[in-house]
C-alpha cells in the first residue's frame, strides 16, 4: 500500500514538470495548423519574389522585344517555349515571369499601405466609439453606416478617374475608403474590453485617457486588430487589381497583376495563359494571406474557433 | 416598435442627405467643373460662359441645394454626353442590373444556406470542411479573373453559354454566377454559427424530447431562427451587389447601371456619375432600412433595445 502511494506521486509530479510549457504548447498550435503553415510559405515565397524581383527575374520588365511576343510558357509543347521565358511573353514580347515578379512588388505595396491607412482611421473610429460610447458612439455608428451605403468599387473609380490614377493615389483612395470594417471590428472588441476590472483600475489610479487606450484597451484588442489587418489587406490587393483591370488603377507600363489580365483579355480565346498565370498569382497571395489571418485568429484565441 | 421604427427612419434620412453631399462634391474633386466641362483649348470667354450657363459661379451652397431640390424631383439633371435626361437612362438601366443582383443574390442564397445547414448538423465532416474550403477559395478569387474563367470554360471549351448581352436567360447565368459567389462565403458561415447556436439551444432539445421527427425539428423550428440575421445579411449583400456589378457588367457587356457607370467614367459625364453614386447609395440604405424592420418585426428582441 505505501509502496503503491511511493510510487504514484513521483508519477504525478513526473507529469505536472513534463507538462509542455505554454511556448511549447503555442508552438505545436502553429506547426500544427496547415492552413496557417501554407499561408505562411505561400506568403514568404511571393515576399521573395517581390523583395529579390530585380536579382532573379530573367529579364527586364519593360523591355519589349516585338519579335519575341506570345512565346508560350514551357510546359506548352510548342516549338517556341523556351527555357529563356519559361512563362513566355505577352503581347509585346515583355518577359512574363519577370512582369510576375515585379508586379508582387506592386500587389503588396498598394495591399499593405492601403490596409495601414484604412488600419489607422478605422482602429481609431472603432476605438474611440467603442471606449467612450453614448455620443462619440453615435456619431461614429453614423459615419460608419454613411460609408457602408456608398458603393466602394464605384466611388473609387470614379474618385481615381477624377484626380488622375498612379500609384499614390489608388493608394489612398483605397485608404480612404475601406476602414468600416476596421471600425466595425475595433468598436466591439473594445465594447467588450472596456468594463473589464483592469481597465476600471487604471481609471481608478487615475491613468490619463490616452495611457488607458494605448496601453489597457490596444494590447487586449491587437488579436482582432491582426486578424482584420489581413482581411483587409487581401481587400484591398482584390481592389487594386479590378481598378487596374478596369484602366482606372495602376497604369501601363507598370506590372500589375490585374493589369496584366486586362492586357490579355484581348488574346485569351487564343492563349488562355495569359490570363490564367497572373490570376493565379493573385488568387494564391490572397488566399495565403487569408489563410495567414484565419490561423493567427485560431493560434492566438482557439476558443473563438467555430 | 413604432419608435425604434421612427428613430431609425431618422438616421437613414440623415445617411442620405450626407452621401447627397458626398456625391455632389465629386463635382469638384477634379478642380474647377467649368475648366472640365469647357474642354482643352477654350478660352477664358468659353469658360465664363460655361459657368454662367451652368450656375457654378453661384455659392457652392446654393448649387447643392438646387441639385438636391431638383433630385428630390425626380431630376437628376442632363448628361454631358447623352444628351439627354439623366434619370431616364438611369431607370431603363436599372432592371437589368435589378434582375442581375436578383439572379445572383438567388444563387448565392441556393448554394450557401443548405451547405451551411449540413455544415452546422455535422460539424468537421466531410461536408463541413467542404463548405469552409469553397467559403476559403471563395474570398480568394478575384472576380472579374473569375468571370473570365467561366467565359473560357462554358462558352469556349464546352461552347454551352453565350458570352456577352442580354439576349435571353442564359446570358445571365454566368454573371450571376461570378457575381454571387462572392456573397456564398458570408452567408453561407452566418447559417452555419446560426444553426449550431440554435440547434444547442434547450428548445430544439424540448422538439426532440417531445420526438417530433427530426426533419420538423431542422427546418420548423431551427432554421426559421437561424434564418433571421441571413435575411438582413442578404438585403445588405443585395446592395453591394449593385454596386459591385460594375466590374462583372464590363466583362459580359451587360447594358445595366454598372455598364453605364463605367461608360460615363470613361466620358468623364460627371452629373451621371453623380447620379449614379446617389441612385445606388439611397437604395442601399432604402434596403437596409427595410432589412432592420423586418429583423425587428421577426425577433421582438431587437425592438425592446
Amino acid at each position: 500500500m505505501s509502496d503503491a502511494v511511493s510510487t504514484e506521486r513521483p508519477a504525478a509530479v513526473a507529469a505536472e514538470i513534463l507538462e509542455p510549457s505554454p511556448g511549447v504548447l503555442m508552438r505545436r498550435r502553429i506547426f500544427g495548423h496547415t492552413g496557417f503553415m501554407i499561408g505562411v510559405v505561400v506568403l514568404a515565397a511571393i515576399f521573395f519574389m517581390a523583395i529579390f524581383a530585380p536579382l532573379i527575374s530573367p529579364g527586364d520588365p519593360y523591355d519589349q522585344v516585338l519579335s519575341r511576343k506570345l512565346i508560350p510558357p514551357i510546359w506548352h509543347e510548342s516549338a517556341k517555349a523556351t527555357w529563356e521565358h519559361p512563362l513566355g511573353t505577352d503581347l509585346l514580347g515583355r518577359d512574363y515571369l519577370t512582369r510576375l515578379f515585379h508586379g508582387a512588388r506592386i500587389s503588396l505595396l498598394i495591399g499593405f499601405a492601403a490596409m495601414l491607412i484604412s488600419g489607422v482611421i478605422g482602429t481609431t473610429l472603432g476605438v474611440l466609439a467603442g471606449y467612450f460610447g453614448g455620443r462619440v458612439d453615435m456619431v461614429v455608428n453614423f459615419i460608419i453606416t454613411t460609408r457602408l451605403s456608398m458603393p466602394a468599387v464605384l466611388v473609387a473609380l470614379a474618385v481615381v478617374s477624377l484626380v488622375g490614377s498612379s500609384l499614390t493615389m489608388v493608394i489612398w483612395v483605397l485608404g480612404l475608403l475601406i476602414w468600416d470594417r476596421f471600425a466595425v471590428v475595433m468598436r466591439s472588441a473594445t465594447q467588450q474590453v472596456r468594463n473589464l476590472d483592469f481597465v476600471t483600475s487604471a481609471q481608478a489610479v487615475g491613468c490619463s485617457t490616452p495611457r488607458i487606450l494605448f496601453f489597457e484597451i490596444m494590447p487586449n484588442i491587437a488579436n482582432s486588430l491582426i486578424v482584420i489587418a489581413t482581411i483587409e489587406m487581401a481587400h484591398a490587393i482584390l481592389l487594386e487589381a479590378a481598378l487596374s483591370f478596369l484602366g482606372l488603377g495602376v497604369q501601363p507600363p507598370e506590372p500589375s497583376w490585374g493589369l496584366m489580365i486586362a492586357e490579355a483579355k484581348g488574346m485569351m480565346f487564343f492563349d488562355a495563359w495569359l490570363i490564367a498565370i497572373p490570376g493565379t498569382a493573385l488568387f494564391a497571395l490572397v488566399l495565403a494571406i487569408n489563410l495567414l489571418g484565419d490561423g493567427i485568429r485560431d493560434v492566438t484565441a482557439p476558443e473563438n474557433r467555430n | 416598435m413604432l419608435i425604434y421604427a421612427v428613430k431609425r427612419f431618422g438616421i437613414a434620412i440623415l445617411v442620405a442627405l450626407t452621401v447627397s453631399v458626398l456625391s455632389f462634391s465629386m463635382m469638384y474633386l477634379s478642380g474647377d467643373p467649368a475648366i472640365a466641362l469647357a474642354g482643352e483649348g477654350a478660352s477664358q470667354e468659353d469658360i465664363e460662359n460655361v459657368r454662367r450657363v451652368y450656375g457654378f459661379n453661384r455659392p457652392i451652397i446654393f448649387q447643392y441645394v438646387d441639385w438636391l431640390l431638383n433630385a428630390l424631383g425626380g431630376d437628376l439633371g442632363h448628361s454631358n454626353y447623352l444628351k439627354s435626361d439623366v434619370a431616364s437612362v438611369i431607370f431603363e438601366r436599372l432592371p437589368t442590373t435589378m434582375i442581375l443582383g436578383a439572379c445572383a443574390l438567388g444563387f448565392a442564397l441556393v448554394l450557401s444556406i443548405p451547405l451551411g445547414v449540413l455544415a452546422a448538423i455535422r460539424p468537421n465532416s466531410l461536408i463541413d470542411r467542404i463548405a469552409l474550403t469553397i467559403a476559403v477559395v471563395g474570398q480568394a478569387m478575384p472576380s472579374f479573373w473569375f468571370a473570365l474563367t467561366l467565359i473560357l470554360w462554358f462558352s469556349i471549351t464546352w461552347r454551352l453559354l453565350p458570352i456577352t448581352g442580354t439576349g435571353s436567360w442564359l446570358n445571365f447565368i454566368m454573371p450571376s454566377i461570378a457575381l454571387g459567389y462572392y456573397v456564398t462565403p458570408a452567408v453561407m458561415r452566418l447559417t452555419r454559427a446560426g444553426m449550431m447556436e440554435v440547434l444547442s439551444s434547450d428548445y430544439i432539445r424540448t422538439a426532440r424530447a417531445k420526438g417530433l421527427r427530426p426533419m420538423t425539428v431542422l427546418f420548423k423550428h431551427a432554421l426559421r431562427n437561424a434564418i433571421i440575421p441571413v435575411v438582413s445579411l442578404a438585403a445588405v449583400q443585395f446592395g453591394f451587389m449593385l454596386g459591385g456589378s460594375i466590374v462583372i457588367e464590363t466583362i459580359f457587356a451587360i447594358n445595366g447601371l454598372g455598364f453605364l457607370a463605367w461608360e460615363s467614367i470613361l466620358r468623364a459625364d460627371l452629373p451621371m456619375m453623380q447620379a449614379i453614386v446617389l441612385v445606388l447609395s439611397v437604395f442601399y440604405i432604402v434596403l437596409t432600412f427595410l432589412a432592420d424592420m423586418l429583423n425587428a418585426f421577426l425577433d421582438p428582441r431587437i425592438r425592446v433595445s
